[in-house]
């Protein structure tokens, strides 16, 4: 991690704010590292979950929305679980890849939102995962048309994999729900 | 007892085996389900990861069918299950923050380990077996969304949670204690970082073996799908541990029979099952 010093009226207000508001209480931290140690990822990441929580608390958001931490984090919800402040970390996460998202930076592991991304896709097109259009979307975006070609072929002969999507009656309203209309996108 | 029946996207694919499952276990107890009509993906973590607003929506959508039904929500995926109830719970504090106007008969969202280790249906269950899996070990393996956050899913037991050894031992199996029960099986991960994953389910299959389990259970598609495919890249010197959805070993405890269909979903060969069941399986499909 940088060890440069980070400036606390350099921290993002807005950013602190929008925690606050969903009463994820970073401040509450005092770091004893119950997040980071049980984390079955961290061996994987660039910030440590500990480092996450301290580093939202400066608002240091610039930082933390660079990190590879924030793609690679599984949502397994090990660290909020067992913070003996009960600050909801990954919560946090959540805002800090959807605010990722929203701003246009660049991903630091870009296949992870790739992935959403297609998921999601197929959510909004169908109402329910058609899994074989999932893949295919995530494969076409990724370029990675080979990895795990093996698995799919097997997964595909034993049934596994439904052949013909099936689109729910209430489409529409799921697509309402994709669109970005209405005040409650503004929040 | 009737209960409302949210499958999800997963019970639909890669899963079917355990919708199948479920279903027939739920005949077999007397447990009548009715599917929430027209049911819509929960979001799994895509959402919730990436859209707080979205992640929210597309389980309440669900929640408000279900309400129409007007009974309890029975939820095998572990993903769902979680879902729902943070939708839930957002839900009840403030309906008009999300534009609901009447969310004032909440049905109660019941994953499905939790009720087969209640009192009364373990005694049915016991009741019913004809062909007990006598001394199979087995290492119960939870993975993470139907216990976390407990704030979220209401587990009482989130660390050292016992409904599945309770289930599986109701059919004469002997769960051991093992370490990784709840560790993360790496999720959606999988399919963006397989390193990751591989890592991950070493480490789970790898504890399993040490305590002496002969094959894991579980309640969840998608530790179900990560722990079988991922150990096929683990280079292991002995057969692969088969992961059996919780249901599966049930519904094959009672009807004593495990039909081909329902081996060859395996992507690890379940043979281990086989010395149990060799006289009393007929060939043919899949439980229905």
């Amino acid at each position: 991690m940088n060890s440069e010093l980070i400036p606390t009226e350099a921290g993002n207000q807005k950013f602190l704010q929008k925690l606050q508001a969903m009463g994820i209480d970073v401040h509450a931290c005092f770091q004893c590292g119950r997040c980071s140690s049980g984390c079955p990822i961290g061996d994987f990441f660039d910030l440590q979950v500990m480092e996450v929580v301290r580093l939202a608390s400066y608002g240091a958001e610039d930082i933390l929305l660079q990190s590879k931490t924030i793609w690679l984090c599984a949502a397994c919800e090990t660290c909020a679980t067992r913070c003996p402040n009960a600050i909801e970390i990954a919560g946090l996460m959540d805002v800090l890849r959807s605010l990722a998202l929203k701003k246009g930076i660049a991903p630091a592991e870009p296949r992870v939102p790739m992935l959403h991304r297609s998921f999601l896709d197929s959510v909004k097109h169908w109402g329910r995962i058609y899994e074989i259009g999932m893949l295919a979307g995530y494969k076409l975006r990724s370029g990675d048309l080979t990895g795990d070609m093996k698995l799919g072929l097997q997964m595909f002969t034993k049934g596994k994999l439904k052949l013909v999507p099936q689109g729910i009656k209430g489409k529409a309203e799921v697509r309402q729900i994709f669109s970005g209309k209405g005040k409650e996108y503004d929040r | 007892m009737k209960l409302a029946y949210y499958p999800g996207c997963s019970l639909e694919g890669s899963a079917r085996d355990y919708d199948h499952t479920v279903r027939q276990l739920c005949r077999d107890l007397g447990i009548w389900l009715v599917e929430i009509p027209d049911w819509n993906c929960c979001g799994a973590s895509s959402a919730h990861m990436t859209d707080h607003e979205i992640g929210m929506r597309l389980p309440i959508r669900n929640l408000l069918l279900a309400q129409q039904v007007g009974l309890d929500i029975l939820v095998p995926c572990a993903a769902c299950f979680q879902r729902l109830k943070a939708a839930d719970q957002s839900l009840r504090a403030d309906p008009g923050y999300w534009d609901v106007k009447d969310y004032s008969s909440p049905p109660a969202i019941v994953h499905i380990s939790s009720l087969l280790a209640r009192d009364d249906i373990l005694a049915r269950i016991r009741e019913k077996v004809s062909m007990p899996l006598q001394d199979l070990t087995l290492a119960c393996y939870y993975g993470c969304l139907s216990l976390r956050n407990p704030r979220v899913t209401g587990a009482t037991d989130w660390e050292t949670p016992t409904t599945l050894e309770q289930i599986v031992r109701a059919v004469g199996a002997a769960p051991v204690s093992w370490s990784h029960r709840t560790e993360c099986c790496s999720g959606s991960l999988t399919l963006t970082r397989p390193d990751i994953a591989v890592r991950l389910v070493g480490d789970i299959v790898r504890a399993a073996r040490r305590a002496g389990a002969k094959a894991i259970v579980t309640d969840c598609p998608m530790c179900q799908a990560n722990v079988e495919s991922r150990q096929l890249e683990l280079g292991q010197a002995e057969p692969g541990l088969p992961v059996f959805f919780a249901t599966e070993l049930l519904v094959a405890a009672i009807s004593g029979s495990y039909p081909a269909g329902q081996q060859k979903v395996h992507l690890i060969d379940p043979a281990l099952l086989n010395r149990f069941f060799s006289q009393a399986a007929p060939a043919g499909e899949g439980p229905r």
